[in-house]
C-alpha cells in the first residue's frame, strides 16, 4: 500500500473510526448488561434496587453515545479526506461505497439516538458500524484511483447517494425488525426483563421499522430508476438483467412484499418483519456477494 | 378425498369456478405469493450464465457439465428472463394487480364524490377523543370548528349537531397511480420490444457507417419492426482517443474514451461534428448511437507473387483479454495463383515469454503482429456470408519453409516475404469503435411511467388519511363539545395534538387533566358522564 497525504489520513481516520465504534459497542453492551437485573417486574427487588444502579445503566449509555459521536466525526473526516485525495465524490468502488453508506447509517442513527431518544439503537447500530467499517478497512480497501469512463456522469452522484441512503435505512429498519421479533417473543412469553424491558414496545418497534422502510422504498425505487437512466446513457440499454440489476429488483420485490404484507390480515407482525430481514439480506448479498462472486457490468469492486 | 368433496358440496358451475379463480388471483395473499415467486424466479438468471449476455460462457458451462447442462437448457435456465415460466410469473402478477386495482379505482371515484361519513354516536370510542365546554352556542361552536377544518383542507360535512371531516384522499390516489404506472412501465417495455431495434457495427477510424441493414454486424428487432423504419443517417468516425491508467493503482484501467465523429441525419442534411463518449450517446432523431467498445485494426497490404496488390486496408481484430491481445484473420481471396489468408494476433504492447506472445498493456506502446499463413486454390464466389473473424481452412494448406511452419512477427512498417513469393506488410494500425445503434420507441413511456410511479409511491406512503369529528350539544351556558378522531393509515402520529387543537378551535376549554383518557377510564368508555362532568366544571 503506498499512501500519501489526504489518502493516508483518510485511511487512518477510517481505521480509527472502526476502533472507536467497537469501543462504543462495548459501552452499549455494558449498558444492556448492567440493565440485566433491572425492571424484572418483581416489585420487591425493583424497589430495593438503588438509584445508582439505574444511573449506572444510563452512564454506560451516555458513554456509548459520546464515543459513537467521536467515531462519527472521525468517520466523516475519513470520507471527506478520501474525496479530497481522489478529487471526486468518494464512492467509486466497494470500499468507498461501504464507508459512505456506513456514514449515512451513523448520521441517521445518531440523530435518532440523541434527538428522538432512541438510545436502544446504540448497541445494534454500533455493532453494524464496527463490522461494516472493519470489513471496509481490512477486506475491501483499495487505493485512491480515478474513475473509469463509464462512471463519468452526473448519475454517479445521484444513483449512488440514493443507493447508500436507502441502504442505510434498510439496515436501520432491519435492526428494528430484529428487535421487534426478539421483544415480541419476550412479550408473548412474559419474559420481559433486563434491557429488553427498556426498549420500546413491539408495536412501537414495528412502527419504527415501517417508517424506515416506507421512507427507503420510494428512494430505492428511485435508485433503480436512476440507475436504469444511467444505463441507457452509458450502455445503451435501460435494463439488461445484469446480476446487480437483477438483485436490486429482487430487493425491491421483497420490500414490496413487506409493504403489502403489513396491510394483509395474517401477514402483519412477525411474517412482515421476517420479510424485512430477508430484504436486507438480499441487499447485502447484492452488495457483497454479487461484487465478489459474479462478474457483471457493475464490477467496480476493485478488489 | 376428491370424491368426498364432490359428494359433500354442490359442484361449482364453470362460471362459479371462474369467479372463484378470479377472486383468488386478485387477493392480496396471491399477490404476495406471486411477488415472492418473482423474487425467487429472478435468482437463477443472476448466478447461471445467460445466453443473451454471454453465449460463450453458456456453451462452456454445457461442455463442463454434460449432465446438468442439457437439463438447465430444457428448463430455460440459460435464458431465464425470456423463459415461459418467468413470463408466467410476472404476467400473473400483473393480471392480479389489474384485477385488484380496477375495482379500487371505481371505489375511489365514488369516494371522491362522497361526503365524509356521518359522525358516530360515541366519539369516545374513537382512538383519540376529548371533551370540553364552549362558551359559544352550539351552532357557532360548529361554525368555528368547520372553519378550522376547512383551513386545514379537510373535506367537511355539516350535520345537525356535529361536523365530520376527512382528509388524505391523495393516499389512495397515489396508491392507484403507482400500480397503474407499473402497468404502463410494462406497456412501454413491450412497445420498445415490438417496434424497437438494436444493432451494432464496428467502424474503423476514418470510416463511416450508414444506417441500413446490410451495414450491421449484428442486428435484432421486434416483431413489428420494418427495415423502412431505419433513420437514414450517416456517422463518420474520424478519430478515436483512448487513454489508460499508467500509475501504480489500477494500472491499465480505462480513463478516457472519446470518438471524434461527424454525423448527418439524412441525405442533404447538414453534417454536424461532435464527440461520442461512454456516457454521451449521439441522438439522431429517435435513434441513439452509443459507444460500447473499441479495439485495434492493423492496416495491412498483401501482394501476390506477381506483385499485384491482392488486399490493402485496415482489418478489425477482436480483443481477447483486458490488455487487448487481439485476434483476427487477413483474407486475400483475390491473390493469384493461389488465394492467401493469414491468422494473426495483434498485440498493442507485445511481450514474448514462457506464455508465448501476449499483450501486457491495453494501449499501443509496442505494437506487434504475429501471424501464420495459409494458401489454397481460388474459390468460386458464392455470395454466401462468411465470418470475417475466423478462417475456413477447408482446401487450404499452411505455408511451410524447409518443412517448418512459417510464423513471423511484424512491427509497423515491416514486411515479410513468404515462401511462395507473396508479401505481407504491416503498414500501420488504427483503432476501431463498436457503435450500438438502437431505437427504443417506448422509452419515454417507460421513464414517464416510472416518474409517475415514484410520485404515486410517495403519496401513498407519506399522505396519511385522518377523520375528525366534532359534536356540540347546547348546555346551560354555551355548549358541550366532544371531539374525536381516527387515523386510517399506519404510523401516523400527532392525532392527539390535532384533536386537542380542534377542540380549542371550537372554543372548548382544554381537557380537565393531562392524559385524560388514561386517568379517566369510565369517561373514556361512556361520553355522557364526562360531558356532564365538564358541564358541571364549567358552571361552579
Amino acid at each position: 500500500m503506498t499512501l500519501t497525504g489526504a489518502g493516508y489520513y483518510s485511511f487512518v481516520a477510517m481505521v480509527t473510526s472502526a476502533v472507536i465504534y467497537l469501543v462504543a459497542f462495548a459501552a452499549f453492551s455494558a449498558e444492556w448488561a448492567s440493565a440485566r437485573n433491572l425492571d424484572d417486574g418483581n416489585p420487591v427487588t425493583d424497589l430495593t434496587r438503588s438509584e445508582t444502579d439505574r444511573l449506572r445503566v444510563d452512564k454506560f449509555g451516555r458513554i456509548g453515545v459520546a464515543l459513537a459521536t467521536i467515531g462519527l466525526l472521525t468517520h466523516l473526516a475519513g470520507v471527506v479526506l478520501r474525496g479530497i485525495a481522489a478529487q471526486r465524490a468518494p464512492w467509486g468502488n466497494m470500499y468507498e461505497f461501504v464507508t459512505t453508506a456506513m456514514l449515512f447509517v451513523a448520521i441517521g442513527a445518531l440523530v435518532l439516538l440523541t434527538a428522538k431518544g432512541m438510545r436502544w439503537l446504540g448497541l445494534p447500530v454500533t455493532l453494524l458500524l464496527t463490522v461494516g467499517q472493519g470489513l471496509a478497512v481490512t477486506v475491501f480497501y483499495v487505493d485512491v484511483a480515478p474513475l473509469v469512463p463509464a462512471l463519468h456522469s452526473v448519475w454517479f452522484v445521484v444513483h449512488i447517494v440514493a443507493a447508500s441512503i436507502s441502504g442505510a435505512l434498510f439496515n436501520l429498519g432491519a435492526i428494528a425488525s430484529i428487535l421487534f421479533l426478539i421483544r415480541g417473543r419476550a412479550e408473548r412469553r412474559g419474559t420481559l426483563h433486563g434491557y429488553l424491558a427498556r426498549i420500546p414496545s413491539a408495536q412501537a418497534l414495528d412502527r419504527f421499522a415501517y417508517r424506515a422502510h416506507a421512507f427507503a422504498f420510494p428512494l430505492w425505487t428511485f435508485t433503480i430508476a436512476a440507475g436504469s437512466i444511467w444505463a441507457e446513457f452509458a450502455w445503451g440499454r435501460y435494463w439488461g438483467w445484469d446480476p446487480k440489476e437483477t438483485w436490486s429488483l429482487i430487493t425491491w420485490v421483497v420490500y414490496a412484499a413487506y409493504l403489502h404484507a403489513r396491510s394483509t390480515a395474517g401477514w402483519r407482525g412477525r411474517p412482515a418483519a421476517i420479510l424485512a430481514i430477508i430484504g436486507v439480506i438480499t441487499f447485502w448479498f447484492n452488495f457483497v456477494g454479487i461484487n465478489l462472486l459474479v462478474s457483471g457490468l457493475h464490477s467496480y469492486a476493485g478488489i | 378425498m376428491a370424491k368426498n368433496t364432490t359428494e359433500d358440496a354442490a359442484p361449482l358451475t364453470p362460471r362459479e369456478s371462474l369467479r372463484f379463480l378470479w377472486t383468488q388471483l386478485t387477493s392480496m395473499r396471491t399477490a404476495l405469493v406471486l411477488l415472492f415467486a418473482l423474487a425467487i424466479a429472478a435468482v437463477p438468471g443472476s448466478l447461471i450464465p445467460q445466453r443473451p449476455v454471454n453465449p460463450v460462457k453458456v456453451s462452456d458451462f454445457i461442455r463442463d457439465n454434460p449432465t446438468l447442462g442439457p437439463i438447465y437448457d430444457t428448463l430455460g435456465l440459460f435464458d431465464v428472463y425470456a423463459s415461459p415460466w418467468f413470463a408466467a410469473v410476472y404476467l400473473l402478477l400483473f393480471l392480479s394487480l389489474i384485477g385488484c386495482i380496477v375495482p379500487r379505482i371505481a371505489t375511489y371515484a365514488r369516494s371522491l364524490r362522497a361526503q365524509p361519513p356521518r359522525t358516530p354516536k360515541r366519539l369516545s370510542r374513537l382512538p383519540e377523543s376529548t371533551t370540553g365546554l364552549s362558551a359559544l352556542p352550539a351552532g357557532e361552536t360548529l361554525d368555528a370548528a368547520e372553519a378550522w377544518l376547512r383551513k386545514r383542507r379537510y373535506r367537511v360535512r355539516r350535520q345537525d349537531d356535529s361536523v365530520s371531516a376527512e382528509r388524505g384522499y391523495l393516499r389512495e390516489f397515489g396508491n392507484l397511480l403507482f400500480h397503474v404506472s407499473l402497468v404502463f412501465v410494462l406497456a412501454g417495455v413491450a412497445w420498445s420490444t415490438l417496434f424497437g431495434y438494436k444493432g451494432s457495427v464496428i467502424v474503423v477510424e476514418g470510416q463511416a457507417f450508414s444506417n441500413n441493414l446490410s451495414q450491421y454486424d449484428d442486428f435484432s428487432a421486434g416483431g413489428s419492426f420494418r427495415p423502412a423504419d431505419l433513420a437514414p443517417f450517416t456517422v463518420w468516425v474520424d478519430k478515436f482517443d483512448a487513454k489508460f491508467e499508467t500509475g501504480p493503482v489500477q494500472r491499465g484501467a480505462a480513463r478516457v474514451f472519446t470518438a471524434h465523429v461527424r454525423s448527418q441525419e439524412g441525405p442533404g442534411a447538414a453534417v454536424v461534428p461532435g464527440t461520442l463518449e461512454v456516457n454521451h450517446p449521439l441522438s439522431l432523431g429517435d435513434t441513439a448511437v452509443h459507444l460500447i467498445g473499441h479495439g485495434y485494426a492493423p492496416v495491412v497490404e498483401v501482394k501476390d507473387p506477381q506483385g499485384h496488390v491482392a488486399f490493402s486496408g485496415p482489418v478489425a481484430f477482436l480483443p481477447q483479454d483486458g490488455n487487448f491481445t487481439s485476434m483476427g484473420v487477413i483474407k486475400a481471396p483475390d491473390a493469384r495463383p493461389q488465394r492467401l489468408a493469414f491468422e494473426c494476433f495483434f498485440l498493442p504492447t507485445a511481450v514474448v515469454n514462457q506464455q508465448g506472445p501476449h499483450s501486457i498493456f491495453p494501449d499501443a506502446l509496442e505494437p506487434q503482429m504475429f501471424c501464420n499463413a495459409w494458401s489454397g486454390p481460388p474459390r468460386q464466389e458464392t455470395g454466401r456470408p462468411e465470418n470475417v473473424y475466423s478462417l475456413d481452412k477447408t482446401g487450404m494448406t499452411q505455408l511451410t519453409r524447409d518443412g517448418k511452419i512459417v510464423n513471423f512477427r511484424l512491427s509497423p512498417g515491416q514486411a515479410v516475404d513468404l515462401p511462395n513469393g507473396s508479401t505481407l506488410t504491416l503498414l500501420d494500425w488504427r483503432r476501431w469503435t463498436k457503435l450500438q445503434v438502437s431505437s427504443t420507441p417506448g422509452l419515454p413511456l417507460t421513464f414517464g411511467s416510472i416518474v409517475a410511479a415514484v410520485a404515486g409511491l410517495c403519496l401513498s406512503l407519506f399522505v396519511r388519511p385522518r377523520r375528525l369529528f366534532v359534536r356540540a350539544v347546547p348546555g346551560e351556558s354555551g355548549s358541550a363539545v366532544e371531539v374525536g378522531g381516527l387515523d386510517r393509515a399506519d404510523a401516523r402520529t400527532g392525532l392527539d395534538e390535532e384533536v386537542a387543537e380542534l377542540a380549542a378551535a371550537a372554543g372548548a376549554a382544554p381537557p380537565p387533566a393531562p392524559g385524560e383518557q388514561e386517568s379517566d377510564p369510565a369517561g373514556a368508555r361512556d361520553p355522557e358522564p364526562a360531558q356532564a362532568r365538564s358541564t358541571r366544571k364549567g358552571t361552579p
